[in-house]
């Protein structure tokens, strides 16, 4: 069991507003993933749902109690560090049953505990290691096995995966999702990857100094950005925002496209670019590319296409999936 | 340097140093061993004779032998001891966000650059002496005696006035190994619901291992030579009360005029200093290969 309700919480260092007011359901059982650019506030926030920093003002209710004064460990909650935070001396079964360890539990239950969280974790074999001994995923999965034991209310992830190159990071995503699935305890993950956060997410928290800019489902953000910040974050590659005759044609300041949202064609179409780099990448192409009267743009085909460096092209937008905004940067409804 | 040529090259370029530094070490540890079987006194030059082992068996039986050896690891270890523990706990402090923290430590080191002998002059006069020193004048406040502290505390004293020199060496390489903590363990830690003292007990003294290694190790080095406090203050006295090897050796060379006997002391020092290391490498040097 673990909902988590943050009402008007508030953090300020000194004269610096870094958290100016955030209110937030998480339910229970659900993977929220904050996400935003670096200095948004992301790891304060989850570090004031943990404890380790104090809240300037406001409520941090877990299951219905106010825990915004209590001690971390008090909280129930267990957190995993973007640097492991593994403890170097101790062994992995050591570092596994440090926290049952101090909440006085029996040699038994510490035993068959740790025991089933290296099952669950293929750790089994590693128990005697010193972290020093382990790989990068491996000490990932002590940092989990180490959260897991507790039976915590929630867990909280810092940016975990930052540290591991990007095989293993696909694999631990999808191992983070699958230990989800069988646990079905909240968690709440911290991360500057978009692809993470839409990947993983049950419910996205896009942050932005400190601020929440929209909460929803992945494909709610794709589908519908409440503004241009939310819209040019969620998406890879980058949302391309066009201004000036094209949008006045749509009644509005700007408008957005995603870069697969476009017909790509040789003989015609609504405009007409030059295609300054091509990225080939079998699947599909990135096409970076010049438009006449309107600038630099990237365009994402499927496939492969035979096109290269000062190639005249022809893009049309999908109409239906044209974003507009207005001048403040707001999405206004689509046309 | 992985070529056999840089290698031989690397050797050839050292060579001077390596030997200069080894003749500098092996000629007068050479010149002492020869000493030490001579009857060499300077009172009665041009009598140098081979005596054998005799030197050593004086030394070895002379109960100022045995007196100065207690003395000496008794004042080792205890300001061993001092120091790790009052360093600590400085350490500690000093690691706190505190007010006026950077004053604080430079007055925390600074004892280590007062020279041993000044240092044993300030406490002998200003702060140990039983009719004008700080001491007898803060007992007097509160209406006590004042303690003779020369007299009636020696090796106590010169403990106290040693540990003093040398607890800004211990302070100074502990706070940097506390700097060295990672953060995010004592947080995990946290997480986990160890308070402050499990905290300090199963993370804090465990990361401060090596260093504490470190320091036991040098300060072993220097302490085992300890001799200007000595000579400024005590002279050895009481009695045999405050003479530990190096002050023994020194009386026997330069205040009996015994070359001879001298050497052989010295060499039984060195022998000594050799076991201390070899233990002391054993028990805790390999905290240093991890």
């Amino acid at each position: 069991m673990g909902a988590i309700r943050l009402e008007k919480v508030k953090k300020t260092f000194g004269t610096l507003d870094v958290i100016p007011g955030v209110d937030l359901d998480i339910n229970d059982g659900e993977f929220v993933v904050f996400v935003g650019p670096s200095g948004c506030g992301k790891s304060t926030l989850l570090r004031l749902i943990a404890g380790l920093e104090d809240v300037t003002d406001g409520k941090i209710l877990i299951n219905g109690t106010d825990v915004a004064n209590e001690a971390p460990a008090k909280r129930g909650l267990s957190m995993v560090f973007q640097s492991y935070a593994l403890y170097p001396h101790m062994t992995v079964y050591n570092n596994i049953a440090f926290g049952l360890k101090m909440a006085g539990e029996s040699k038994e239950v510490i035993e068959e505990k740790v025991q089933s969280a290296a099952k669950i974790l293929n750790l089994t074999d590693y128990l005697e290691r010193r972290p020093g001994a382990l790989s990068g995923g491996q000490r990932q999965r002590v940092a989990i096995g180490r959260a897991i034991v507790r039976n915590p209310a929630a867990f909280l992830f810092d940016e975990p995966l930052s540290n591991l190159d990007a095989a293993l990071r696909v694999n631990m995503r999808l191992e983070i999702t699958g230990l989800h699935q069988e646990l079905k305890t909240t968690m709440i993950y911290v991360t500057h990857d978009q692809v993470e956060a839409m990947t993983m997410a049950d419910k996205i928290v896009v942050l932005q100094a400190g601020r929440v800019e929209q909460v929803g489902k992945p494909m709610e953000l794709y589908n519908n950005p409440t503004n241009k910040f939310v819209a040019g974050f969620i998406g890879s590659p980058k949302m391309n925002f066009l201004g000036g005759e094209l949008a006045k044609k749509y009644d509005c300041h700007e408008i957005g496209i995603r870069p697969e949202h476009f017909a790509v064609s040789t003989e015609k179409g609504e405009i007409p670019a030059t295609v300054k780099i091509a990225e080939h990448l079998g699947a599909e192409t990135y096409l970076h590319v010049e438009a006449d009267g309107l600038g630099p743009m990237t365009v994402r085909a499927t496939g492969e296409i035979p096109l290269g460096e000062h190639d005249k092209i022809f893009l049309t937008p999908e109409q239906d999936r044209i974003h507009r905004f207005d001048a403040q940067g707001l999405a206004l409804a689509k046309s | 340097m992985s070529t056999r040529a840089s290698t031989l090259t690397g050797r050839i370029m050292s060579a001077p140093s390596i030997i200069v530094l080894f003749l500098w070490m092996a000629v007068p540890l050479g010149m002492t061993i020869y000493f030490s079987f001579l009857r060499y006194n300077l009172l009665s030059p041009g009598t140098e004779e081979w005596i054998g082992t005799l030197n050593y068996e004086f030394f070895l039986t002379d109960p100022a032998f045995f007196a100065s050896l207690t003395n000496t690891l008794l004042l080792v270890g205890s300001v061993l001891v001092i120091t790790v523990v009052g360093g600590i706990l400085l350490g500690l402090m000093l690691d706190q966000p505190i007010f006026g923290r950077g004053v604080l430590r430079l007055l925390v080191i600074a004892p280590f650059f007062i020279m041993p002998t000044v240092n044993a002059l300030v406490w002998k006069n200003l702060l140990m002496d039983p009719v004008s020193g700080m001491f007898a004048w803060i007992a007097s406040l509160f209406g006590l005696p004042a303690i003779d502290w020369f007299t009636n505390a020696p090796l106590t004293s010169i403990i106290i006035m040693v540990s003093w020199q040398w607890l800004p060496f211990a302070v100074l390489i502990l706070l940097t190994a506390l700097q060295s903590l990672d953060r995010d363990q004592k947080e995990a830690a946290q997480m986990d619901g160890a308070g402050p003292v499990a905290i300090f007990f199963y993370i804090t003294l465990p990361h401060l291992s090596r260093a504490i290694t470190v320091v036991v190790l040098i300060e072993t080095i220097f302490l085992l030579t300890v001799f200007a406090e000595i000579f400024v203050t005590t002279g050895g006295g009481p009695g045999l009360a405050t003479t530990n090897i190096a002050f023994l050796v020194y009386t026997q060379a330069l205040l009996q005029f015994d070359v001879g006997g001298a050497s052989a002391g010295g060499i039984v020092a060195v022998i000594l200093a050799n076991i201390v290391a070899i233990f002391l490498i054993r028990l805790i040097g390999k905290n240093l290969d991890k």
